[in-house]
């Protein structure tokens, strides 16, 4: 069953053209690598899906609805979630206000007023951090005096408390340690035994060809190859990334690295 | 976080996060706390009942400039038109309530929508016309004095009706008005600001424009709708002002956007956004208060007044950053 279904998809940032008619499908429970060089237009293309930018042309539909007309808070309610690279934290606030932020609790105080309820938001945040087996120094501090793989976990914790059914992982390896690396390996895993659709952006082939079905190659702007994980190779991966040419020695070096 | 107390050591757990729990910065306390002791022993007169409510009546309208300017602060946002605001919404009311003969009502709505409007068009500005904050309230502090001026033909507008005499000048219970509807509005901003989305999602706005937009928050709309509230709350001020002295002033208000930020700064609010909470700016609005009443029953000229209050917003800046730089470190 498709869940998101992009199609030709095009975005210029003034006289720049970034994308230029990307198709793009994923199925439910389905993890997709993207993969493509530095500017070949990733994040603005995960960017079109949550409506932070607004696509010039084409069609994307989520679960059997057309949502280009949607802004970032109704695609969030819709199910779709965003891990960004820069990890998008407010960072003078704490885990749980960051959390549920956009989607705070509410409980009426004298029957009328929706006041914020803090203490739900508290204990909510402390289980889901819990079942994400993550250890933070205290939920009340303010997130910007954690190290890189805490911010990230609170970035995780927040993609992953209303139930989504799309989570978009831009980067999220990029700064961790070894053993922060295999955790988030671990939870795309999860995410796909709960039927949970993943794309994951990442420059670490090896990761990618590790957790991914699928794995799409954007290049220029345009969905370059569609590949089956089972059925390629980080060489022929590398290739059609850098677009042919001297493949073998670009292959080697991410082999080795 | 650390920089909202002195001394962390001296403290149990428990007491700290009481205190954070209360969203006020110890430091600013203890100053209001000194320097009111520091005011008490140079004069005789400042502890009397009398000088107390003096104190509270003139903070009444800072302080709820003070507020606007939390809410805009702390959202990443500046609004250097409050003082001029306040007094075209003063010079409004009374223009609408005396020139015109209106009721007294009309006269109390004109003077709230006169400074919501102003406050509008400078939210458009900001979101619309993408001109920066710093320069559409700049302009727009010359353009409501102006207004204010060719309104009133430049004169003072005397003979407020009575309605709107009361609530500047009435003392139900001993207490004047104004101080009833600031420590009222305080009351409500604090609960707006601390507890509701709104208030919430402002916060996140000032830390990271970013986050709140990825998170879905309306980024434009909430600095439209945080623009206009701070007009709103200038437009109130002006009102209390202009009802307290009895006349539309268009000179009312100069130069009180000064105080108003500094009082925020004081108070804690974070000059980049992010950290703000009524509580903190009414310490603050109140140790501006005790200061100028303070320098007053001292017999120090005003011009001096002006130089204290420049100077303490430097100095408010410059712990809070020398605070900053030093966590940064550690």
């Amino acid at each position: 069953m498709t869940l998101l279904k992009l199609e030709g998809i095009r975005k210029s940032f003034g006289a720049i053209d970034v994308l230029h008619g990307v198709d793009l499908a994923v199925k439910a429970g389905e993890v997709v690598g993207l993969v493509g060089d530095n500017g070949a237009g990733k994040s603005t293309l995960m960017k079109t899906i949550t409506g932070i930018y607004q696509a010039d042309a084409g069609s994307i539909t989520f679960d059997g609805r057309g949502i280009l007309d949607l802004d970032p808070g109704e695609r969030r309610r819709l199910g779709i979630e965003m891990i960004y690279q820069d990890l998008s934290l407010a960072r003078q606030q704490d885990v749980s206000s960051n959390i549920f932020l956009g989607r705070e609790p509410t409980r009426k105080l004298f029957g009328l007023f929706p006041f914020v309820d803090k203490a739900a938001m508290d204990r909510q945040a402390a289980q889901m951090i819990e079942r994400l087996n993550a250890h933070l120094p205290s939920i009340n501090r303010a997130v910007g005096s954690f190290s890189g793989g805490q911010q990230q976990t609170v970035a995780i914790a927040r993609a992953l408390t209303f139930n989504p059914k799309l989570v978009i992982m831009d980067e999220p390896t990029a700064a961790l340690a070894v053993r922060e690396v295999q955790s988030v390996l671990d939870l795309i895993r999860r995410l796909k035994s709960e039927g949970i659709a993943v794309i994951l952006i990442s420059h670490r082939l090896n990761d990618v060809l590790s957790v991914t079905d699928r794995i799409v190659v954007l290049r220029h702007g345009r969905a370059e190859a569609d590949l089956v994980t089972g059925k390629t190779n980080m060489s022929e991966v590398v290739s059609r990334i850098v677009g042919g040419g001297d493949m073998a020695a670009a292959a080697s070096h991410e082999a080795r690295g | 976080m650390s920089s909202d107390l002195a001394t962390p050591g001296v403290w149990t757990r428990a007491q700290r996060a009481s205190v954070e729990r209360l969203h006020i910065r110890l430091e600013s306390f203890l100053v209001l706390v000194a320097l009111s002791a520091l005011m008490a022993v140079l004069s005789p007169y400042f502890l009397s009942f009398s000088n107390l409510l003096n104190i509270l009546l003139a903070t009444s309208t800072i302080g709820i400039l003070a507020i606007a300017a939390t809410f805009v602060i702390g959202s990443g946002g500046l609004d250097l038109s409050l003082g001029s605001v306040m007094g075209l919404s003063g010079v409004v009311g009374a223009f609408v309530a005396v020139n015109l003969g209106a009721p007294s009502v009309l006269g109390v709505i004109a003077c709230i929508l006169a400074g919501g409007i102003a406050g509008y068009i400078n939210g458009q500005l900001v979101t619309r016309a993408f001109v920066p904050a710093f320069i559409v309230t700049l302009g727009m502090l010359g353009l409501a004095r102006g207004l204010a001026l060719v309104i009133s033909g430049g004169r003072v507008i005397y003979g407020l009706p009575e309605f709107m005499l009361y609530l500047g000048q009435g003392r139900p219970f001993g207490v004047p008005m104004p101080v009833i509807i600031f420590v009222a509005t305080a009351f409500i901003a604090h609960c707006v600001l601390a507890y509701t989305h709104f208030g919430r999602h402002t916060l996140a706005l000032g830390d990271s424009e970013g986050a709140a937009r990825a998170a879905g928050i309306r980024v434009e709309r909430q600095r439209r709708m945080l623009y206009t509230l701070s007009g709103a709350l200038a437009g109130l001020a002006g009102l209390l002002f202009s009802a307290r002295i009895n006349s539309g002033d268009p000179t009312a208000g100069l130069n009180y956007e000064l105080t108003a930020i500094t009082a925020a700064i004081i108070g804690g609010t974070n000059l980049f956004g992010g950290r703000g909470s009524i509580l903190g700016t009414m310490i603050g609005a109140l140790i501006m208060g005790v200061l100028q009443n303070g320098l007053n029953l001292l017999a120090v000229q005003s011009y001096y007044q002006q130089m204290a209050i420049g100077a303490v917003l430097i100095l408010a800046v410059f712990i809070d950053q020398y605070q900053v730089r030093k966590e940064s470190r550690v």
